[in-house]
C-alpha cells in the first residue's frame, strides 16, 4: 500500500520499561498512509503499550517514535491533535447520550461550529446510529457503542487512528460491520494501526505485526507470512489415536512442532525439504499409524502459533 | 488555553451533575442537615445551671442570697438539701453543677463583722462549664456584697455618696446579647463549605481514571488548565447555592445578626470555594481513585476546619506552635472573615489581610492542581 508519500507512523527502536519489566523491547516499524497495520500477539505482549506510547500516553524510554512527521516525545500535543484513538476498555461516558458525547468530543477536538453538524451527521450515518441520537450510551449493545467510539474518534478528520482490541467482545455480525467501516476509513487514506486477537480479523489486515513478549516477531502481509510459515512445511494427519501420534513425534528428529486441531494433528518439520515420505517413514519406524498424510498450506494461525512457540523457545535471538 | 473545549468539558460536566440526582441531592441536603445539628447542638452558653443550696440556717438574710440566685438567668435552684452528705451525693449524681453551702451563723457574722463566709463546691469534670459557673456565681455574690455594704453604711447614716465604689459600666460589641451562637453559626457556615466543598470535587477526576474515560481524553489535544478550568466552573456555582443556602438559614432560622454588604461576602465566599474545591481537584488529581480521593479530602478538610479555624476553640487561646500551624489551615481565614462580616459588618478594607491570605491560597492551590494533572498513564 505504499504510495510514495512519507510513512504516517515510525517506530524505531522503541523500549519501553516499566522498573525491571521489558514492555517493549526494540521495536522498529512503520504505516504507510492509508495502510491497515495489525497488531497480533497473545495477552500481555506489549500491543496496547506500544498503541499507548504512540498515542503519548506513555513516555519510551527508548527509541523514536514519529506519529504523522512529529516526534511524540517531545510534541505529544501535535500527535494528540492529529490522532483518533479506541482504547481497549469503552471510554465514552455511559450516563450521556449518543450526541452528547459526539457534541463533546467534537468540543474538545475543537471542530469548528459550522463543521460540527455536518461532522456529528457524518458520525452518526457511518455508525448506524441514526434514531438513536437521544440514547443514553449504557443502554446501547457492544456493537453500537464500538462504532459509536469510532464514529467519535473521527470527529476531527484524523489520518491516524489507533484502535485497542475495538472488537473484543462484539458479536461477530457487528464485527464484520466494524471491519467495513476501517476499510473504507482506509479507502480514504487514514492510517489504521488495529489491535486484535482474533485470527480471523488479521486477514483482514494490508499487513500483520506479530508481537510476542514485547518484541516484534514479524512484520509482513498475511499472504507473505503465511506463504513464508517460518520457512517450514506443514502437514495435516489423522491418526486413530491422536495421542500415540503425538508420542510418536515428540522430540522426534526433523519434527518442529505438533499440535491437535480437532480430530487432526499439524505437524511442522524444521527442514524445509522434509516431505510427506519422511513422515510416513518417522511413523513406520515408532509403530504409529498415521492414517492419511496431506502437505497443507499453513494458515495465519499456523505461522503465529509457529512463531510464537520458536520464538518463546529462543527468547527472541532467532526473531 | 481554548474557550471551546473550555466549555465542551464544563457543558459536559453539568450534563453528569444533572444526570446523577442522588449525589446532587446528598451535595445540597449535608449542608443542610449539618447546619440544624450542629447550629443547634453547639452552644457555649451556660443558662440555668443547676444549682444545689444547702442553707444552713435558714434565715431571712440567707434566703435573700438563694433568691439572687433564682432569679439569675444562668442559675436554677433545683434542690435543697439538708445534709452534707445529700450534697455529696447531687454533684456524684451530676443533679447540680454548683452547690452552694450557707454557714448556720450567715447572718449573725454578716451583722457582727460585716462578712460572711460562703462554700461553693463546683462539679469540675467538665472545667470549662465550672469555670463560666464559677465566674456566674462570684458575680451574683459580689453584687450580693455589694448592696450589703450599701444598706448598712445607709444604715449607719453615712451619705452613699462618699462610697462609690469604682464601677464598670461594660458594654459588649457586636455580639450584644453574648449569644454564642452568633459567632458559632457563621463559622459553621465557614466549616460547612469547607467540607462540601472538597468533597464535590474530590471524586471529578478519580472517577474519570476509574471509568476509564481518562484514558480517551488525554489522548485528546485538551490541556491540564482547560481540564481543570472546565471542570471546576460547574462545581463552583454548586459551591455559590450551597453557600446562599447556609447564609439564608444562619440569617433567616437562626437570627444571626447580618451587618456586612452582600458584596463582600460574595467576594470572599468564592475565593474560599476556589480553594476549597482545588484542594479537592488537586487531590482527585493525586490519587486517581474515588474512594481513596474522597477519604483523603475528608480527613484533610474535616480536623483542620473543626480544631484549627477558631470556629469553636479561639486561636489565640492555643500553644504558640499550633497557633503557627493555623496560618496554613484556609478555615481559618474565611471563619474570621465570616465572623467579622456578620457581626461587625466589616468591609474587604478592613479585611484585607485574610482576603490576600484566601487569595494567595486559592491561586497557589489552582496552580498546584494543574501541575499534579498529568496526561500520562501509570
Amino acid at each position: 500500500m505504499s504510495t510514495g508519500e512519507p510513512d504516517a507512523i515510525v517506530v524505531d527502536g522503541l523500549v519501553k520499561r516499566f522498573g525491571a519489566f521489558v514492555a517493549v523491547d526494540h521495536v522498529s516499524f512503520a504505516v504507510a498512509p492509508g495502510e491497515i497495520m495489525g497488531f497480533l500477539g497473545p495477552n500481555g505482549a506489549g500491543k496496547s503499550t506500544i498503541i499507548r506510547i504512540l498515542c503519548g500516553l506513555f513516555a519510551p524510554t527508548e527509541g523514536h517514535v514519529r506519529v504523522s512527521g512529529i516526534d511524540v516525545a517531545t510534541d505529544p500535543e501535535g500527535v494528540r491533535a492529529r490522532i483518533g484513538y479506541m482504547s481497549q476498555k469503552f471510554s465514552l461516558y455511559r450516563d450521556l447520550t449518543v450526541l452528547e458525547n459526539l457534541t463533546f468530543f467534537a468540543g474538545i477536538y475543537g471542530v469548528r461550529r459550522r463543521a460540527r453538524a455536518e461532522r456529528i451527521g457524518y458520525a452518526v450515518e457511518m455508525a448506524g446510529l441514526g434514531g438513536r441520537e437521544g440514547q443514553r450510551v449504557a443502554t446501547l449493545s457492544g456493537g453500537w457503542q464500538q462504532r459509536l467510539a469510532l464514529g467519535c474518534a473521527i470527529l476531527h478528520r484524523p489520518r491516524i487512528l489507533f484502535l485497542d482490541e475495538p472488537t473484543s467482545g462484539v458479536e461477530p455480525m457487528a464485527r464484520r460491520r466494524f471491519w467495513d467501516l476501517i476499510h473504507a476509513l482506509a479507502e480514504d487514506g487514514v492510517s489504521v494501526l488495529v489491535s486484535t486477537h482474533y485470527m480471523d480479523e488479521a486477514e483482514y489486515c494490508d499487513r500483520v505485526a506479530l508481537i510476542n513478549h514485547g518484541r516484534l516477531v514479524a512484520v509482513d502481509t498475511p499472504g507473505a507470512l503465511k506463504r513464508a510459515g517460518g520457512g517450514r512445511p506443514l502437514f495435516v494427519i489423522e491418526p486413530a489415536d491422536l495421542g500415540a501420534a503425538l508420542a510418536a513425534l515428540a522430540g522426534a528428529a526433523g519434527i518442529a512442532s505438533a499440535s491437535v486441531y480437532g480430530g487432526t494433528l499439524h505437524v511442522a518439520a524444521a527442514d524445509p525439504h522434509y516431505d510427506a515420505a519422511d513422515l510416513a517413514a518417522l511413523f513406520a519406524e515408532r509403530g504409529v499409524e498415521p492414517g492419511r498424510i496431506e502437505p497443507t498450506a499453513p494458515s495465519l494461525e499456523d505461522v503465529f502459533v509457529d512463531l510464537v512457540a520458536s520464538d518463546t523457545r529462543t527468547g527472541g535471538r532467532a526473531a | 488555553m481554548r474557550a471551546k473545549r473550555l466549555l465542551a468539558i464544563a457543558r459536559k460536566e453539568v450534563l453528569q451533575i444533572v444526570r446523577d440526582p442522588r449525589s446532587l441531592m446528598i451535595a445540597l441536603l449535608m449542608p443542610f442537615l449539618q447546619m440544624f445539628l450542629l447550629g443547634y447542638g453547639i452552644s457555649l452558653d451556660l443558662k440555668h445551671v443547676p444549682v444545689c443550696v444547702f442553707d444552713r440556717e435558714r434565715s431571712q438574710t440567707s434566703e435573700d442570697l438563694v433568691a439572687r440566685f433564682e432569679a439569675s438567668a444562668y442559675f436554677a435552684v433545683t434542690r435543697r438539701l439538708s445534709q452534707y452528705a445529700e450534697l455529696t451525693d447531687a454533684i456524684d449524681r451530676r443533679a447540680c453543677v454548683l452547690a452552694l453551702v450557707i454557714p448556720p451563723d450567715f447572718s449573725e457574722r454578716l451583722a457582727a463583722d460585716g462578712t460572711a463566709p460562703v462554700q461553693a463546691i463546683l462539679d469540675a469534670t467538665d472545667t470549662n462549664t465550672a469555670t463560666i459557673a464559677y465566674g456566674y456565681a462570684a458575680n451574683v455574690l459580689a453584687r450580693y456584697s455589694a448592696e450589703i455594704g450599701e444598706t448598712e453604711r445607709a444604715r449607719q447614716g453615712e451619705t452613699a455618696s462618699l462610697f462609690v465604689p469604682v464601677e464598670v459600666d461594660s458594654r459588649v460589641w457586636f455580639n450584644e446579647d453574648l449569644e454564642s451562637r452568633n459567632f458559632i453559626i457563621p463559622g459553621l457556615v465557614a466549616v460547612i463549605l469547607a467540607l462540601v466543598g472538597a468533597q464535590l470535587t474530590a471524586l471529578t477526576i478519580a472517577r474519570e481514571w476509574e471509568r476509564g474515560t481518562m484514558e480517551l481524553l488525554i489522548s485528546t489535544p485538551v490541556t491540564a488548565t482547560e481540564l481543570m478550568v472546565g471542570k471546576l466552573a460547574p462545581y463552583l456555582v454548586l459551591g455559590w447555592a450551597v453557600s446562599v443556602l447556609c447564609l439564608l438559614l444562619a440569617v433567616f432560622w437562626f437570627a444571626v445578626p447580618f451587618r456586612g454588604t452582600i458584596g463582600t461576602i460574595f467576594v470572599t465566599t468564592t475565593l474560599f470555594l476556589l480553594v476549597v474545591i482545588g484542594i479537592g481537584y488537586l487531590v482527585s488529581a493525586l490519587i486517581r481513585d474515588q474512594l481513596g480521593a474522597s477519604q483523603v479530602a475528608l480527613i484533610a478538610t474535616i480536623l483542620p476546619a473543626n480544631l484549627l479555624s477558631g470556629y469553636i476553640f479561639p486561636i489565640d487561646q492555643m500553644p504558640a506552635a499550633v497557633q503557627a500551624i493555623t496560618y496554613l489551615v484556609y478555615t481559618r481565614y474565611y471563619v474570621e472573615i465570616v465572623k467579622a462580616v456578620f457581626l461587625k459588618g466589616s468591609g474587604l478594607a478592613a479585611l484585607a489581610l485574610p482576603v490576600v491570605f484566601l487569595a494567595v491560597y486559592a491561586a497557589a492551590v489552582l496552580a498546584l492542581a494543574a501541575l499534579a494533572f498529568r496526561k500520562r498513564l501509570r
